[in-house]
């Protein structure tokens, strides 16, 4: 088909007006994309730089070394110890059934563990290590490092867990760390991102709980360059964290080894305070667990057998048992009403064996009566008609004052779990808990530390030293923070006649060394360390006027946990008082005999800062005390082991 | 047979030829597909496996076939329009029957030593049938209803065709570069506004008919376009990607990171980054001077087809000219406009850079004819 040139010359002009003009457009749209791309780059540039900063960088959290824990004589009660973990990581292992394989025939893999591995390898990132066995021994640990070349992916690692070298001597005291819970952080109003470090460690109980942020430190951190899946490209920049701060505790580790031993067999509880600057020497539960089975876990069957004792051992009696006092109540009765002037010391009660109160009989513990006693004689031989007499006259309310003022029935802040206040009950306090009116019947039960009174056996220690020393003595568990000592708790002198505490003592004294006094056993010979004391026995039932009837019936023939609880408290020596100790064993009967024998060794036990010479026991006894001191020694070096490595 | 009507004496011959090729163009090719082994080496980590040396191979083969194509005379090509529609048709019916069996959405074909995709295939040939057409056509009838009509057929069938695929991008090109040819041809300016008008109105009736009584489209076709609109309302899918994309070539910045430096790319935060989203790795590494250098040499490719086709008497060949040079710049505008987060993601490689065998194979034979169309035009 011919063409003509006109036409050819139509055709190729309107060619090249359309392609300029599609030129024009493809020109303005090549415009666009290179404005877009400046706006991008230059205009915007900062801000996508910071987006792809924040894409790339990671900051991960390096957990800070917990602060430990030492005794008054610098031996550790809580370290940090290379813990020991074997860890799988999925893509370096390969098929990781036949590793895992493997690895049980060198060490013994917990099914349990093997089963949470599992289920973590299913979600996570093939790159993620992961845990298979925690805890490992260091022979276990050999073994899989030697046979490392046949077994891809697997890798021995050692990271820090606590460890409590003392066993149960501190459980109550410290208490434990554990694992961070998804309850734990719930519990948390703004929880410190280092809490979400796997297999972080906090204090559940205890100081370990109270004093978690000094312990704890404060976390380090790296910055690492992460890929898109979250891999660890490398690290850019680290810094380190700070650890945990020491702490000194008040406690001496000899003398509460010696006190946990001593109360072994018992539902106990001993406290011993140091009388001129309220250190806690020691403070006992008994009896204890051992705190490392809950740090690594503890297993359903351990934790069974705790909770199933009927000696409470996860209780921490010391703090946390309130109980009648009891007889130890009468020194509170007497100084209340000493100082209230409605009795002098030398007056006197007629104890017939009851006394008559209201239209009610209240019986002394001694059926046929003490007699004509006054203020001395009603304590050494602990007669509780005169209590009922001075009582009434003083008023409940002026008793518990002095109760308070003598720290029962307030809570000492202490840096322990479950710290109780115990009961000092009043006219208004009655009124407001039970609506009821006070009768003079609760005040002759309060009189003798019965009825509603409650106490624990800090606050009897803590009685017992502000009686000795007349200071409001404070206990001290802590005794330095990072080598900085902390505040004495020496106390201000308390507001009570110096003479009216005197005629206190020397009654005390004579429970304890009057050849009548309820306490006369558990003497101390020797002249320098005289003790002053006093027993108490606490009812846990009321005695039916039927039982009265048919005669009391004695303590070892009832049911174990229907038998009296026995106290004692006391300070020593006399003249200087140093110590003052309280010790109440659950349903162990009469006070004198089974909490008395017990407060003295320990008394001897701290005054002598070891065994003491048989010569301080009297001589009677010294036969007895010689097996007991080598049955002891031979029970210390079994519960504890001598060094902390050793983690069966 | 237009030719015919030309002066042949100047015509060069035999080896001759290769002188008279368009060698600034030829170079501009080199460059940018330079620029892409560069980038490829650069996203594989500073390796050569397992894409930039695969790609530099395949560019060598693509460049002969380029000089074979640009050796025989343009109206042998004018004359094989036919014959190479039909036979882009006939592979697109075989991948779709392959792929029924193949249980899949395959757009290929195996070839053995490379994959040959008929869509793209598709995109030169409809060039050339179109521009053998309006060569053919006389002039006056260009603008008649029934000639308009069969060429928007020869568009429409194999874009449907692509379509069912499913290859949306691909499919969008087909009717751009199409509906372009038809442009330059001359076809009377309303027909092109009575499209737009009703595609405008179209659009229109379906945002504006969503929840009224007479939606025009399902709910759940309304959300697909949503997401296909603004990606950030899927923030982990495609929105994740278009996302890390703007990240990358932001973070750029006037210089760049340095050539294997781009945090984005080399943390494999960006998505198909030898493919489809290479601009960003290059515009990360080498900032707006290294984006615009290449903007600029897709640019310069574009200007000296415009005046490849502009300097021929030759109907066909200015028209077959321009339909490539369309194609092409359609090719990088959609791609930088979608990484750029000004188009939704359709899946539109970079010409010449992106890793990927048949578009550069296609491409290169495609520059071939405008080669030929160079050495080959009147003068």
């Amino acid at each position: 088909m011919k063409r003509n040139p006109k036409e050819l010359e139509y055709t190729h002009r309107q060619v090249s007006r359309r392609a300029l003009f599609v030129g024009g457009l493809q020109a303005a749209f090549v415009g666009g994309l290179a404005m877009r791309m400046r706006y991008m780059q230059v205009d915007q540039a900062d801000e996508f730089r910071l987006l792809a900063e924040e894409n790339r960088i990671n900051i991960r959290l390096i957990a800070p070394a917990r602060g430990e824990l030492f005794d008054r004589n610098g031996k550790i009660l809580g370290q940090n110890t290379p813990s020991y973990r074997i860890i799988i990581v999925r893509e370096d292992a390969g098929d990781v059934e036949k590793v895992i394989s493997d690895l049980s025939k060198l060490i013994y893999l917990d099914p349990e563990d093997l089963e949470r591995a599992r289920a973590e390898m299913r979600r996570a990132p093939a790159f993620l290590p992961i845990t298979l066995a925690d805890q490992v021994t260091w022979e276990e640990i050999s073994k899989v490092a030697v046979n490392a070349p046949s077994l891809p992916g697997i890798t021995p690692e050692v990271g820090l867990a606590r460890h409590y070298p003392q066993m149960g001597d501190f459980a109550h005291v410290i208490g434990y760390v554990g694992p961070v819970s998804d309850y734990d952080l719930s519990q948390m109003e703004d929880p410190e991102p280092v809490l979400r470090i796997p297999r972080f460690q906090i204090g559940k109980v205890g100081l370990e709980a109270k004093r978690e942020g000094l312990l704890r430190g404060r976390a380090g951190a790296k910055r690492v360059e992460v890929n898109a899946g979250g891999r660890v490209m490398r690290e850019l920049s680290r810094r380190e964290g700070d650890a945990g701060a020491d702490l000194q505790l008040s406690v001496d580790a000899d003398l509460q080894q010696y006190t946990q031993a001593r109360l072994e067999g018992e539902s106990a509880s001993a406290v011993v305070i140091d009388c001129e600057t309220g250190d806690l020497r020691a403070i006992v539960s008994a009896p204890s667990f051992d705190p490392n089975l809950f740090v690594r876990g503890i297993s359903v069957a351990d934790y069974k057998r705790l909770t199933d004792d009927p000696y409470r051992p996860l209780a921490n009696k010391s703090v946390q048992g309130t109980y009648p006092p009891g007889s130890t109540f009468k020194m509170v009765t007497a100084l209340a009403a000493l100082e209230a002037g409605v009795v002098g010391p030398g007056d006197t009660s007629y104890c017939p064996g009851f006394h008559k109160v209201g239209n009610r009989r209240f019986h002394c513990w001694k059926r046929g009566g003490h007699g004509t006693v006054d203020l001395l004689l009603s304590l050494k031989r602990s007669c509780d008609v005169y209590y009922y007499d001075v009582a009434v006259k003083t008023g409940i309310d002026n008793i518990s004052a002095m109760a308070n003022k003598l720290g029962l029935g307030v809570r000492h802040d202490l840096p322990m779990s479950a710290v109780r206040r115990g009961l000092t009950p009043t006219q208004a306090w009655k009124e407001r808990v039970h609506g009821e009116g006070w009768l003079v019947g609760d005040t002759a039960n309060s009189s003798i530390g019965q009825g509603f009174m409650l106490a624990s056996p800090l606050q009897l220690a803590v009685m017992s030293a502000r009686i000795a020393t007349g200071r409001a003595v404070t206990p001290r568990l802590v005794k330095s923070i990072d080598g900085v000592e902390q505040p004495s708790g020496a106390g201000e002198p308390l507001d009570i006649n110096e003479r009216n505490l005197r005629y206190i003592r020397n009654a005390m004294y004579a429970v304890s060394n009057d050849r009548r006094g309820t306490a006369y056993r558990s003497r101390i010979i020797e002249d320098a360390y005289r003790m002053a004391g006093k027993t108490g026995t606490s009812q846990v039932r009321n005695i039916t006027k039927a039982e009265r009837a048919a005669g009391v019936i004695r303590n070892k023939d009832l049911p174990w946990e229907r038998r009296d609880h026995a106290l004692f408290v006391c300070y020593a020596p006399f003249d200087k008082p140093k110590y003052a100790v309280a010790v109440v064993v659950e349903h162990g009967g009469g006070g004198s005999k089974a909490a008395a024998p017990v407060a003295r060794d320990v008394m001897l036990q701290a005054l002598y800062k070891g065994n003491p010479p048989l010569e301080a026991y009297p001589s009677k006894d010294r036969e007895r005390i010689k097996e007991q001191q080598e049955r002891l020694d031979q029970l210390r070096d079994r519960v504890t082991p001598s060094d902390g490595n050793d983690r069966a | 047979m237009s030719y015919l009507e030309h002066n042949l004496k100047s015509t060069p011959s035999g080896l001759r030829k290769f002188l008279f090729m368009n060698w600034p163009l030829t170079l501009l090719l080199i460059s940018v597909a330079s620029v892409g082994f560069l980038m490829l080496y650069s996203v594989a980590g500073g390796s050569f496996t397992p894409w930039a040396e695969p790609q530099m191979k395949r560019f060598a083969l693509g460049l002969a076939v380029m000089m074979v194509v640009a050796m025989v005379p343009i109206w042998f090509w004018r004359n094989m329009s036919v014959v190479a529609y039909l036979t882009s048709i006939a592979l697109l019916f075989a991948v779709e029957l392959v792929g029924t069996v193949g249980m899949g959405a395959q757009r290929w074909i195996d070839l053995g030593f490379m994959r040959l995709q008929p869509s793209e295939l598709m995109k030169v040939t409809l060039v050339m049938l179109l521009a053998a057409y309006y060569d053919w056509l006389p002039a006056k009838r260009t603008s008649r209803p029934i000639w308009v009509i069969l060429p928007v057929l020869l568009i429409l069938f194999p874009t449907f065709m692509v379509l069912r695929q499913p290859d949306l991008g691909t499919a969008i090109l087909l009717l751009a570069a199409g509906g372009a040819m038809m442009f330059f041809a001359g076809v009377h300016w309303a027909y092109f506004g009575a499209v737009i008008a009703a595609g405008v109105g179209l659009v229109a009736a379906v945002f504006n008919s969503r929840g009224t009584d007479w939606q025009l489209l399902k709910d759940y076709q309304y959300r697909r376009i949503d997401t296909f609109l603004d990606p950030s309302t899927d923030p982990l899918g495609a929105g994740y990607h278009i996302t890390q994309s703007k990240i990358a070539l932001g973070s750029g910045g006037w210089s760049g990171r340095g050539f294997m430096q781009g945090t984005q790319s080399r943390l494999n935060f960006l998505p198909e980054k030898h493919t489809d989203f290479i601009f960003t790795t290059l515009a990360e590494e080498f900032g707006f001077v290294g984006g615009f250098s290449l903007l600029a040499l897709y640019t310069l490719i574009i200007i000296f087809c415009v005046a490849t086709a502009l300097a021929t008497r030759d109907r066909f060949s200015s028209l077959v000219t321009l339909g490539i040079a369309v194609n092409f710049f359609l090719f990088f505008a959609v791609n930088m406009s979608m990484v750029m987060g000004l188009a939704p993601v359709v899946g539109v490689p970079l010409p010449m850079v992106s890793y990927g065998g048949s578009a550069m194979l296609v491409l290169l034979a495609a520059f071939g004819l405008v080669q030929s169309a160079h050495i080959h035009r009147a003068r």
